[in-house]
């Protein structure tokens, strides 16, 4: 320390604080450091969508000093402010994409939450038999799921859905999602209701409530933050969700990943469109980041501490 | 729990015998439906007759009937008894028949020649995919480069330690960094495939290529060279995942009691020492579960691959996943895709289970 000191400190005082400082620094430098990692791709994104050609190409990265912002990428969306009153069939494009991605999402969210929640109360706290399975077995079949890779289901259920006409339909997209959402939410939600004391229930049943009674009025209300977050956990995964997707819809239902993955295979020049796609694709999903991180944190943690 | 209920309930049904007899007449005239609508259409398909249906969604209907019927007979017969099954049985119906009959349905497909496109339909071929799985070099290239990207995961998993100390210590603005460090998590691998594999890493003006020409890279090309574009994609899901551990991490952080750190650094043990001595162990459980879940994850990983490389050059980025698309989306065999697919489960599962057994093993407590 070389500064002044109004306090005359003691030799050992002085190499603890310049300790310290140090120690800070490195902290911090690696906490900024790893926050423009991850906040970058996100910057260039966004800012690269309000760039011209030669602003791509010169590599200019701050708006207003290194370039003038236009609406270039935007426009070509239909989304600017001077085409967003007039027609434009990019835009109606988008916007389908973007409802079947919202349909979706929140559709096979709902229903993965309601399912998962109702299998996770009983097996939290009743006793089954199914044939050969008592509890354990359950939870580890539906927790299985899990390791159940994608492309395992994909063509056989391609091959069905064709059968069953369901190829490029929502309907056909929500079932499987809900279906690879749903160990992910029985299991954050088994977690919730174990550490909820099964005395509330016995004093609701004493007053006279039954089992769905109990569960309805008694268990749901204090159990809602943690079904909030797996909510918000299996939007994120669905509204992401790409693989299906790109198999099983080809015109009518397909969400918003495909358009942008399509996009993407015959890009060439047009970077700030599909920098505008690219960010309208994302910015749902850093809205939610941003205001809703607790649940998503919660969710994620429930499973890691038992 | 397979003791006994966890919640007692004392109940007297006396559940009339008409009620009963409704409730087995509803289960097994809606089977009896369903297997009509079944014969009937497979007498459909097979050429036997026709019935003008105009696909297989009879067959769902009296299906989904059926299971509706299920789940309300269950309360009909076994009544506060079958309440309480009516919490699990709608979640175990529907994973079965999402799950169960199409693998079994898939094991089928995997033992023919069905290629979507050919009027000829489905033809039985017998081991012949597997003999031409065993001779496609690609397939198991891929299955070793999932070997490599798995291998990965200790790399994630260091780094990912080390933000969640970080994010554990005295810090400010914890919650900016908290928000910060999961965004990547929240991003669709597709968009992430262009805003950093399209866009950043472009040779010539994306910001990373600038960034390695600064370095002395004279001629950046991220996805040139096999191992390079390995390791591109490698570094590109690190991304996208790492917060995932990190979290899971910083919650096993959080739940070490103070006093266990207190106590051990009032015995003398500084930084690294009670690092390895105290929190590690500790947090041996937590990070077990977290790499397991990193590990299912990254067994999927497809998205980026296919958007950003391909598989390419020469396979050298394909995962398992991405070639069983590729294989589909050129040739649209089914049965070739799903035979790879039904071997990579099985491997998997395989996979999965040694390492569960393992990961038991260590966690148990040594006495």
């Amino acid at each position: 320390m070389t500064e002044p000191a109004i306090f005359r400190d003691s030799e050992a005082d002085l190499a603890f604080r310049a300790k310290w400082f140090a120690n800070r620094l490195v902290v911090y430098g690696v906490l900024i450091l790893w926050a423009f990692i991850c906040l970058f791709p996100i910057y260039w994104t966004i800012t690269t969508s309000f760039k011209m050609a030669p602003n791509v190409m010169q590599g200019n990265l701050i708006p207003w000093v290194d370039f003038q912002p236009k609406w270039l990428g935007w426009r070509s969306l239909g989304l600017s402010p001077d085409t967003i009153g007039a027609e434009s069939t990019v835009r109606d494009e988008f916007t389908k994409r973007f409802l079947n991605s919202v349909i979706t999402a929140l559709t096979s969210s709902t229903l993965a939450v309601g399912l998962g929640s109702l299998a996770a109360y009983g097996l939290s706290r009743f006793s089954y038999r199914f044939a050969w399975m008592k509890n354990d077995d359950i939870s580890f079949f539906f927790l299985s799921q899990l390791i159940l890779p994608p492309v395992v289901l994909a063509l056989p259920f391609l091959v069905l859905y064709k059968e069953l006409a369901l190829l490029d339909t929502r309907i056909g997209l929500i079932l499987l999602y809900t279906l690879s959402v749903l160990p992910i939410v029985i299991w954050i939600m088994k977690d919730q209701f174990a550490a909820i004391p099964t005395e509330l229930e016995e004093a609701a049943m004493v007053d006279g409530l039954g089992v769905w009674g109990a569960f309805l009025t008694i268990i749901l209300p204090i159990a809602l933050p943690g079904m909030v977050a797996a909510f918000i956990l299996s939007l994120v995964l669905t509204w992401n969700e790409y693989f299906f997707a790109a198999l099983i819809t080809s015109t009518h239902s397909n969400t918003l990943p495909v358009m942008v993955a399509s996009q993407t295979g015959s890009q060439g020049i047009s970077w700030w469109s599909m920098a505008a796609l690219s960010a309208a694709a994302i910015l749902p999903l850093i809205v939610i980041g941003i205001f809703l991180e607790r649940f998503i944190i919660k969710g994620m943690a429930a499973g890691a501490v038992k | 729990m397979s003791t006994g209920d966890l919640l007692h309930v004392v109940t007297s049904d006396s559940l009339s015998s008409g009620r009963k007899t409704f409730g087995r007449a509803l289960i097994w005239g809606s089977a009896g439906l369903l297997a009509l609508v079944a014969v009937l259409q497979t007498l459909q398909a097979t050429g036997a007759a026709d019935f003008g249906f105009a696909n297989w969604r009879p067959t769902l209907y009296a299906y989904c009937t059926w299971a509706v019927a299920l789940c309300w007979a269950q309360v009909l017969i076994r009544g506060e008894q079958g309440k309480r099954v009516l919490f699990v049985l709608p979640a175990a119906l529907f994973v079965i028949s999402l799950t169960v009959f199409p693998l079994l349905f898939g094991l089928l497909i995997a033992f023919s020649n069905w290629n979507l496109s050919n009027p000829d339909g489905r033809q039985f071929n017998g081991m012949a995919n597997v003999i031409q799985m065993w001779s496609d070099p690609f397939y198991w290239n891929a299955l070793l480069n999932m070997v490599w990207y798995t291998l990965a995961i200790v790399v994630e998993y260091a780094i990912a330690f080390g933000l969640a100390l970080l994010l554990n210590t005295q810090i400010r603005a914890r919650k900016f960094f908290r928000v910060a460090f999961l965004l990547p998590l929240m991003l669709s691998p597709v968009a992430v495939s262009w805003m950093i594999g399209k866009s950043m890493l472009e040779a010539r003006f994306g910001p990373l290529a600038r960034l390695a020409r600064w370095f002395g890279w004279e001629n950046p090309s991220f996805f040139g060279s096999p191992e390079i574009a390995k390791l591109t994609i490698m570094l590109m899901d690190a991304w996208t995942f790492i917060p995932f551990m990190m979290i899971m991490l910083l919650a096993g952080l959080q739940a070490i009691p103070k006093e266990l750190t207190e106590a051990s650094r009032v015995d003398g043990a500084t930084g690294w020492h009670s690092f390895w001595e105290i929190t590690f162990p500790l947090m041996l459980p937590v990070s077990i579960t977290a790499i397991l879940i990193r590990i299912i994850f990254k067994l999927k990983l497809a998205d980026i691959v296919i958007n950003v490389t391909a598989g390419g050059p020469g396979g050298a980025t394909d995962t398992v996943t991405s070639f069983i698309f590729r294989e589909y989306r050129d040739r649209s065999n089914v049965g070739y895709g799903t035979m790879l697919a039904m071997f990579y489960l099985v491997l998997i599962v395989i996979a999965m289970t040694v390492l569960m057994k393992l990961a038991d093993r260590w966690t148990r407590p040594r006495t």
